[in-house]
């Protein structure tokens, strides 16, 4: 016993001593990213330590401003990736939290779908500032028991016909779907793009989600959070993502999605690199091997999202039949016209005036609303 | 012996004596004996403690840049302007405290009765059995109480169902306000149970008997002699309550609706996702100043004594 104790103390001494030869030979290092909760799977991150030698600790955000608190903590050097979405990534990159990097050294960019090798939320001054992953629509779900005939169009999260039963996301970004809605249904405000509204466009908005306050049972936190309410009967219809319908019809839930007609809003997630990270060899390696045809597919069919490398398709059928069609993954250009991707709202609405509500003010008003 | 000791270790000849002579005026001066016991355990108090306190309160008085969300070094009473306001912050403040104020009548009310019988009716053994009935829930996670809870309260759960088979209508308080005051009730009742027990265990039995030999009926007694007797217990309880609801956030999350954000709420978001510490430090500041108002009344009515 005392000889296999000293045995294993010797072997701890040896390894404590030569911490950095192990890693000199792997050419390796650690790599501390702040992800989406499974973005970061066995599945996808083994094969990448074993092939590289580079080690991944991910700290799991619940939202976009964490996401972007936590990039800014402790001088921005803690951590080396972040998967960050459309509503978090203008603002790392205007607060120059990451770098731009060189599209041209992933093997895999060149397979992206049009709309993601250059989309306006990773992409400023032609510089790409990460790297597009995986993009899905906020969609329109309902009980299909409860609710009829089946809806067509947002309006019925608006309608006090289900009072008491709707929900939707604890977000800011929430506002754009109310704007979304008034752009269609009230064209005299004027709103072109749910991101870029005006004081008055952002009081219409706002208003519309006070008058919708009444009839919300709760403002959803977490995914689970919203399969707990369509499972219980405690909400009938609400805007969700993928993830909830295919885990609640997973459950055998009667519960249909659907894009209504006034389109929808839509996240696309971008991997984007520290301006602090001391490892952006091993960063790159893991843009290289996330965007490879095969990780999008499993994560796609993980995350129930939409791989943006047009390859993954075919890996998807293979992975689970049906899957690319589900997703939307081989769909026409004119498909992603009717979903405008979140990014952060600015001053600067593109106009030359500045008279747009920021993302500050965003948020100040959400947690009015929420009060 | 212990020169011997010191001696065969090779130390140095006269530490003994020094050791004897700092023991000697330690018995001398006691205060100088209180000093040493509790120097450790008070500078870890202040370091950890006092300190944390300070630095929330100092960056109450700075400021943040939104677009970088970097820490502006420069005095101002922006935050509590704001604080002062925004109507949102009132709203919120006088949710959280009166949920807080709901919470501590309704446990006491529940603890008062149940309490007695455990201190003054129960025999030996029923007593222990109701102790471990009332410290049991303690021994499961916070978490999964309150998620049972959801799972009680919710459309299609244990409540309505009961309901259903009594052939009464459905109760609708799943994530509602009303949820939130049942489940805080249920979860801080033990912190209230246990002092009020403590204050009536505690009152000779002599009293009620010199009190009925005075003529005064049960219930006579009950308000003259138990109920002033037990005060500092019930307040000394109500400190817990009400402080555990004041700073909770989990169970607004889980268990409430639309419009039932607590401060702990408004504050994780503002440090969390907005990034605005001095904000949040700004609105964290309130629970503590209502604290220390409650516990200089609570002082007041003597529950340091019941404690």
């Amino acid at each position: 016993m005392t000889k296999r104790m000293w045995a294993l103390v010797a072997m701890l001494a040896v390894g404590l001593a030569f911490p950095a030869a192990g890693v000199t030979k792997q050419q390796g290092g650690t790599l501390n990213m702040i992800a989406w909760e499974g973005y970061t799977q066995p599945a996808w991150v083994k094969p990448f330590t074993a092939n590289t030698g580079c080690t991944v600790h991910a700290k799991y955000a619940g939202s976009s401003d964490e996401m972007v608190t936590l990039m800014r903590s402790g001088g921005g050097s803690q951590y080396d990736l972040v998967s960050a979405s459309g509503d978090a990534s203008l603002r790392l990159i205007y607060g120059k939290d990451v770098q731009a990097i060189d599209p041209t050294k992933i093997p895999d960019f060149k397979n992206f779908g049009k709309a993601f090798q250059s989309p306006p939320n990773n992409t400023v001054g032609g510089k790409h500032y990460g790297l597009s992953l995986q993009w899905g629509p906020n969609t329109l779900l309902y009980n299909t028991k409860k609710v009829s005939p089946a809806p067509t169009s947002w309006s019925s999260i608006y309608d006090a016909k289900y009072k008491g039963k709707v929900t939707i996301p604890d977000n800011p970004i929430q506002i754009a779907d109310a704007a979304l809605y008034l752009m269609k249904h009230q064209p005299s405000l004027g709103i072109k793009d749910p991101y870029e509204l005006n004081k008055t466009q952002f009081a219409a908005a706002i208003a519309l989600l006070t008058k919708q306050k009444p009839l919300i049972k709760k403002y959803w936190a977490l995914a689970g959070d919203e399969v707990d309410l369509f499972k219980n009967g405690d909400a009938v219809i609400g805007a969700s993502w993928p993830f909830q319908t295919n885990t609640l019809i997973g459950d055998k839930a009667p519960v249909k999605d659907l894009i209504p007609s006034e389109g929808a809003t839509g996240w696309l997630d971008t991997w984007m690199v520290s301006a602090h990270t001391k490892n952006l060899d091993c960063a790159m390696k893991w843009l290289s091997w996330i965007s490879t045809p095969k990780v999008q597919a499993e994560q796609a069919i993980f995350f129930g999202e939409t791989p943006v490398n047009s390859k993954a398709c075919a890996i998807m059928d293979k992975l689970s039949k049906g899957s690319c069609a589900q997703y939307h993954a081989n769909a026409p250009l004119k498909y992603f016209k009717q979903i405008h991707f979140w990014k952060t709202p600015i001053a600067d609405c593109g106009n030359g005036k500045k008279d747009c509500m920021d993302y500050t003010q965003w948020q100040r008003a959400w947690t009015q609303l929420k009060g | 012996m212990a020169e011997g000791l010191d001696t065969a270790e090779g130390v140095a000849q006269d530490r003994p004596g020094a050791r004897r002579r700092f023991g000697g005026a330690l018995w001398r001066r006691p205060w100088l004996k209180a000093l040493t016991l509790l120097s450790p355990p008070v500078l870890a108090f202040l370091l950890v403690y006092v300190a944390a306190l300070a630095a929330l309160f100092v960056s109450s008085f700075w400021t943040v840049d939104p677009f970088t969300s970097k820490l502006i070094h420069h005095w101002t009473l922006d935050n509590f302007r704001a604080l002062r306001d925004g109507s949102v912050f009132r709203t919120v403040g006088l949710r959280t405290i009166e949920i807080a104020a709901a919470v501590t009548i309704t446990d006491a009310v529940i603890a008062f009765p149940f309490a007695y019988f455990m201190a003054r009716v129960a025999s030996g053994r029923v007593r222990a059995i109701l102790f471990v009935l009332v410290l049991l829930p303690l021994w499961a996670s916070y978490l999964a109480r309150v998620y049972a809870w959801r799972l009680i309260l919710n459309s299609d759960g244990l409540l309505n169902w009961s309901l259903h088979k009594l052939g009464l209508p459905s109760a609708g308080i799943a994530y509602t306000n009303t949820a939130m005051w049942i489940v805080f009730s249920y979860i801080w009742l033990p912190f209230m149970i246990l002092p009020v027990y403590a204050a009536l265990e505690r009152i000779p039995h002599s009293y009620i008997e010199a009190s009925r030999d005075l003529g005064a009926r049960g219930g006579r007694t009950l308000r003259s002699v138990i109920l002033p007797l037990a005060l500092p217990g019930i307040v000394a309880g109500s400190i817990f309550t009400f402080s555990l609801t004041l700073g909770d956030y989990v169970t607004p999350v889980l268990i409430g609706g639309a419009s039932s954000q607590f401060i702990g709420n408004v504050v994780a978001d503002a440090a969390l996702r907005g990034g605005d510490l001095p904000g949040a430090a700004a609105f964290a500041v309130v629970p503590l100043a209502v604290m220390g108002v409650y516990l200089l009344i609570a002082r007041r009515l003597g529950a340091f004594e019941a404690l």
